[in-house]
């Protein structure tokens, strides 16, 4: 690990970070700058997008260009950068109700445009910054301030989402699994074309309080527990699966990337525009 | 948590107000999107409806364009429908804000004022309702918590006799999050004050309508003009509901509230919570001998010109103080006011005031401020930033 690089990445003077005690988003975001450190990004050509809730907060903690964009909309943002200033290594910090929820739409059209981004989706199953609403993430039954008897909505598996609308790159880990995040951030950011990197996550003050869980700890031992690396998953029957959610690599392909196709079309064009004109 | 009490006193905050206030309208259909600082509003109608304190059905949706067409939806059946948002939110709803009014649905929403981004704040200023002006909707400004409780059962009132739908604005924090008593009305009462919704046109299986056509030229135009017809009928209706209210429950507020200012030679005009401020700076200097008043605007749409213009009409000066600006121009209540005194025969001067946009706070020093420059000058000066560092 790049530790010593740390620094050269986050704006130390902004930390501590302002989240709660005992929540997962400081565990992802230090993950994401050891990602940073271990690819050497520079840090002239790396952007730090997020949207809002309390993932949004990520993006002021990371020492180079970030936007701190409006609810949902992140990848559009980030979309519009990309295009323009293609040598740019863009990361989103996305919350699951900003990416799934409000900007559900945006997050589809990114996967199937497969434009070269990656977002870390940092799933809390629920609406924290605004005081523990139910989320498009919240699992069947599970209590929010605004499903007080529990939740009657089935979640998104935003992995599985990521997947089926055409996201190139998806990996699914949680907080309590450091180096694999790491690990996933970084051919995340690697891979050309939309990656999609899920963290499950826990938030104690919302979440946890909510559903007698307010140990950080118990949750993140929770999230260890319900949880099955991929090359397992694979040898378990349909009721072992009932309760558990699958993490690892889910899905790698290659396809071309949005921002090269469209450079490449420029250029096409404009070469034929030059012999047209020849003759 | 969960009320059982009316016709009581209660300590409860400008959000929760609000929850009470839509919850003694049985209001059918809520459907919101969590946004701070209204999100308490919403918390609280929730759990209404889920232990079935409230017979409402409550719809969580993706966003605050989605709570609105929802709403339009279930308002377009026939039901009484309620939201509460805050700027952003209320900014993601404009294209739905537009249609409840075009569709003529009495939708009563709550706005909590909060200044936009970027920069990013969670404070209050008025530029979230006000670039909503134009949409067709109603607006009233509150200045309490107890003022907040009335005037959603109000807004019902007047929202269905015009159908015209109606937003309640209150100040971000200063109401929205800060605790007061309040008197909690008896249902009974309400229910006498404000009885079910009976709309003229719904959708219903048994006598089937279609609505949302494609209006061509020689139509549109009529539509719009009975929408304008309706808001100037909205100013009688709040007059009257507010009597009406009065009469049943002890309370009125007025669409505009003078004070003291029948003998003024210098009005001030606020709106919101700088209105209970700028009372006690009045009161200061009427008892220093100064001849100060205080216009309160509370209906902003429909805007009400005459009752502004009676008010202002012995004034020399009138000092306007708007949380909010439009830029290129200035302060928005002062331009409306600017242009409902321009035809009357005897206009005061009138000095345009920017002050605590995004939260900073309007102190009764502040006022006093605004007070004694008006005072010293003799040219009237459309726009005068209050406080600003340069």
């Amino acid at each position: 690990m790049a530790y010593d690089l740390l620094e050269e990445y986050l704006r130390v003077e902004r930390l501590p970070h302002v989240w709660c005690p005992g929540c997962g988003h400081g565990v992802i975001t230090h993950a994401l700058a050891c990602a940073m450190a271990e690819l050497r990004l520079d840090p002239d050509r790396t952007a730090v997008i997020g949207g809002i809730g309390c993932s949004g907060r990520a993006a002021f903690l990371f020492d180079m260009d970030a936007m701190h964009t409006t609810h949902g909309r992140a990848i559009v943002f980030a979309t519009g950068l990309k295009l323009v200033r293609p040598q740019l290594t863009v990361i989103l910090t996305l919350g699951d109700g900003d990416a799934v929820g409000i900007g559900g739409n945006h997050f589809i059209h990114a996967c199937r445009r497969n434009l070269d981004l990656t977002a870390i989706i940092y799933n809390n199953s629920i609406y924290g910054q605004t005081g523990g609403q139910v989320a498009p993430t919240t699992p069947p039954h599970k209590k929010s301030t605004t499903s007080p008897y529990g939740n009657l909505e089935y979640p998104f598996d935003i992995a599985q989402l990521a997947i089926a609308a055409g996201a190139t790159y998806v990996a699914r880990t949680t907080s309590f699994d450091f180096r694999d995040m790491v690990k996933f951030i970084k051919r995340g950011i690697l891979h050309k074309g939309f990656a999609v990197i899920e963290v499950l996550t826990h938030c104690p003050t919302y979440y946890g309080r909510l559903n007698e869980m307010r140990d950080p700890y118990e949750m993140l031992h929770r999230l260890k527990e319900h949880t099955v690396p991929l090359e397992e998953w694979e040898q378990l029957s349909a009721e072992e699966r009932a309760d558990k959610i699958v993490v690892g690599e889910l899905h790698c392909q290659e396809r071309p990337e949005f921002v090269e196709s469209y450079y490449a079309l420029i250029t096409r064009m404009q070469s034929q525009q030059v012999k047209g004109d020849g003759n | 948590m969960t009320p059982t009490l009316t016709g009581t006193k209660k300590v409860v905050t400008g959000n929760h107000a609000v929850s009470y206030g839509a919850m003694l309208a049985r209001v059918q259909v809520i459907s919101a999107y969590p946004i701070t600082p209204q999100t308490q509003i919403v918390e609280l109608l929730s759990e209404m409806c889920a232990n079935g304190t409230l017979r409402a059905k409550f719809i969580k949706v993706e966003s605050e364009h989605s709570a609105m067409a929802a709403l339009v939806g279930a308002a377009s059946a026939g039901a009484r429908t309620f939201t509460a948002t805050s700027a952003h939110g209320l900014a993601l709803m404009h294209e739905m804000l537009h249609w409840a009014a075009g569709a003529r649905l009495p939708i009563v929403m709550a706005n909590v004022n909060r200044a936009m981004g970027p920069p990013w704040s969670v404070w209050t200023d008025q530029n979230d309702s006000l670039s909503q002006r134009d949409v067709g909707w109603m607006q009233v400004y509150c200045e309490s918590n107890q003022e907040v409780l009335d005037t959603v059962i109000q807004a019902y009132k007047v929202a269905e006799t015009v159908l015209m739908p109606a937003m309640l604005v209150l100040d971000a924090f200063v109401l929205s999050h800060t605790a007061e008593q309040i008197e909690i009305p008896d249902q009974a009462l309400v229910d006498r004050y404000l009885p079910p919704y009976q709309p003229v046109y719904k959708l219903d299986v048994s006598d089937p309508r279609s609505f949302g056509a494609l209006a061509p030229p020689d139509l549109y135009m009529e539509l719009r003009y009975k929408m304008h017809k309706a808001m100037e009928d909205a100013l009688t209706e709040w007059a009257r509901a507010d009597e009406e209210y009065y009469e049943l429950f002890g309370r009125r507020y007025g669409l505009i509230e003078p004070y003291r200012a029948d003998d003024a030679d210098l009005i001030l005009v606020t709106s919101g919570t700088v209105t209970s401020t700028a009372r006690d700076v009045i009161d200061e200097l009427r008892a220093a001998g100064r001849r100060v008043g205080l216009l309160k605007i509370r209906v902003f749409r429909p805007f009400p010109a005459q009752l502004v213009r009676e008010a202002l009409a012995n004034a020399q000066k009138v000092a306007v103080i708007d949380r909010n600006i439009s830029f290129g121009m200035g302060g928005i209540f002062a331009q409306e006011i600017k242009s409902a005194l321009y035809n009357a025969p005897d206009r005061p001067l009138i000095f345009g005031f920017v002050a605590g946009l995004g939260g900073r706070d309007i102190t009764p020093t502040v006022i006093r401020e605004i007070i004694e420059y008006t005072e010293s000058r003799d040219e009237p000066e459309d726009l005068i930033w209050v406080g600003v560092k340069r």
